[in-house]
């Protein structure tokens, strides 16, 4: 957040005698469109952009500095709010950083319970994101439609946790809860009215004439550039990397799942524009709901939960792990002295580098553009805060 | 190509700057000397056998115990799948290093945050100013010891406990 040193001055030029001054605008702190708390100083030449920079730090609560004061498992429910949409894999992260400092092993049906809550949590994202990137280039329709289901997903997270945004759902060593009597059937009856649904989603919007050559073309992002910027996630997917931390850097039971990962294909324009960024996720949704069926089919007896002191004190060192969140690869690095608290804790969010690479992507981009490429780089505020 | 060979490579090149011992790990830690963290990466990104072409995490540590910073550099190769880190300790009062933002972008923003939030000293970043914390907050909050202040601009930081009613 450095408002005063983003020099104000005005550039002139002179091309063929004519003086053109550019136009410094503010968009944001809070622009509509925008999702949270974000704010550009946009550098304009009329509709052109020259550059928008972003300035963040406006929803830093300073999570890091709160997990060295309350302690491994005092930290789980503030994980909820470093990326409040999809709050399950935040959990996750945390939980198996802990996991991997202290070699804890967790039980079979815990770990198919993470699955299952990740899965849900992660087409509740997407569900937002798809909708609200539609919203923001103009159709209000497919927001709504996303949120109706979306809800649905809420109530099935509401039945496994007791909440409906920020879950505090894991723990260290497995699940707070067993699922309830009767969830494989209310969520197997989701997933197949959800399942043709997404078809329709692409018939109202995703092939939809104004809107693929509203997002076709827009900000392409060739592969070397996502992975030098560190583009993680359904961002460095669009881009045509087949990358996923699930299949690729295995964690928890995914190897026991059989799902695609879906690439953008330059359909509408260039690979990694901003509709493959967004097909990406549609396609996703369909991966997830495979997944889903897999692990309500084949959910294992057994505890969920591994027996963990509740003065959790892991050995002395250090652990980075990664794990897919909703907006990619999400690093959680923390260091352990062997006491009840960490020394230090980061997380690296998919948001984060998407919000940096946001000043490369707008050069020479019109105003209006800038909405989409943030829409589709599904940035959420607070995860590039934390 | 296993962290073994990644460590002896980057010996055979840079010699003592680069820590003898290696720590295995899910991400095996090489200790690097302050002044030679930039190259190191370099040598490691531009090396076709290992082609680390991605920073995927960069934080640093406050040791006060030791009296030391440690910068930790998360390296990890999409083409080759393999993944290294690097240690570098670096003095607390002054701590210093050269910067990797112009290896990888990234290390643009990741280098503020240490900066902003750990006072870590980026050589020739160019442009090194706080990124999360307002421009004039004074100190650098996750050092282990900050004070924090009882007042922002007007706005105390002080509140009374809920619990006490």
């Amino acid at each position: 957040m450095s408002t005063t040193s983003i020099e104000i001055g005005l550039e002139r030029e002179t091309p063929a005698g004519l003086e053109t001054e550019e136009m410094t605008l503010n968009m944001g702190p809070q622009h509509p469109s925008t999702h949270g708390v974000l704010r550009f100083v946009v550098k304009a030449d009329g509709e052109i952009m020259r550059r928008a920079i972003p300035d963040i730090g406006y929803l830093h609560r300073s999570i890091e500095k709160i997990s060295e004061k309350v302690g491994y498992h005092g930290f789980m429910p503030y994980t909820d709010r470093v990326d409040y949409v999809s709050a399950m894999q935040c959990n996750q992260g945390w939980a198996i950083a802990c996991e991997s400092l202290a070699g804890i092993e967790v039980p079979r049906r815990g770990e198919y319970c993470r699955v299952i809550a990740c899965e849900f949590g992660r087409i509740a994202s997407h569900l937002i994101s798809v909708g609200a990137t539609a919203m923001d280039i103009g159709a209000f329709t497919p927001f709504t439609h996303a949120l109706r289901e979306r809800e649905k997903i809420n109530d099935i997270l509401e039945e496994l946790c007791g909440a409906r945004l920020t879950f505090n759902y894991m723990r260290i060593g497995g699940c707070a809860w067993d699922i309830p009597p009767g969830f494989i059937k209310r969520a197997t009856a989701f997933l197949d009215a959800f399942e043709p649904l997404i078809d329709e989603y692409n018939e109202l919007i995703s092939f939809n004439k104004i809107y693929t050559e509203r997002m076709g073309n827009v900000a392409p992002v060739s592969a070397e550039l996502a992975i030098a910027w560190n583009l993680v996630g359904p961002n460095l997917r669009g881009s045509g990397v087949k990358y996923d931390v699930r299949k690729d850097e295995p964690y928890s039971v995914y190897p026991e799942f059989d799902f695609d990962v879906p690439v953008g294909e330059g359909k509408m324009g260039e690979v990694g524009d901003c509709w493959d960024r967004y097909m990406v996720r549609m396609d996703e949704m369909k991966e997830s709901c495979k997944i889903l069926r897999q692990a309500l089919g084949g959910l294992p007896e057994g505890p969920v939960v591994a027996k963990v002191a509740r003065t959790f004190k892991p050995p002395v060192g250090e652990a980075y792990v990664r794990v897919e969140g909703s907006r990619g690869d999400m690093g959680w690095f923390v260091v352990s002295d062997g006491t009840a608290f960490p020394v230090r804790t980061h997380i690296r969010t998919g948001s984060y580098s998407a919000m940096a690479i946001v000043e490369v992507l707008s050069q020479g981009l019109m105003i209006a553009d800038l909405i989409a490429v943030i829409a589709s780089l599904d940035i959420v505020a607070p995860e590039v805060d934390r | 190509m296993d962290a073994a060979e990644i460590h002896r490579r980057l010996r055979d090149k840079l010699g003592n700057s680069v820590l003898p011992e290696i720590k295995e790990n899910e991400w095996p830690v090489i200790g690097v000397l302050p002044a030679a963290i930039a190259e190191s990466c370099r040598l490691l990104r531009d090396d076709p056998e290992t082609a680390f072409d991605c920073l995927s995490n960069l934080t640093a540590v406050d040791r006060k115990t030791d009296d030391l910073i440690d910068v930790y550099y998360h390296l990890y190769s999409y083409g080759h799948r393999h993944k290294v880190n690097l240690k570098v300790s670096c003095p607390r009062l002054d701590p210093a290093l050269p910067t990797v933002s112009t290896i990888w972008p990234i290390g643009d923003w990741l280098e503020r945050e240490a900066f902003d939030l750990m006072g870590v000293n980026f050589i020739g970043h160019g442009d090194l100013r706080r990124l999360l914390m307002p421009e004039d907050w004074v100190g650098h909050p996750l050092r282990k010891d900050f004070v924090e202040p009882e007042e922002y601009h007007g706005i105390s930081t002080r509140r009374e406990s809920l619990l006490k009613l």
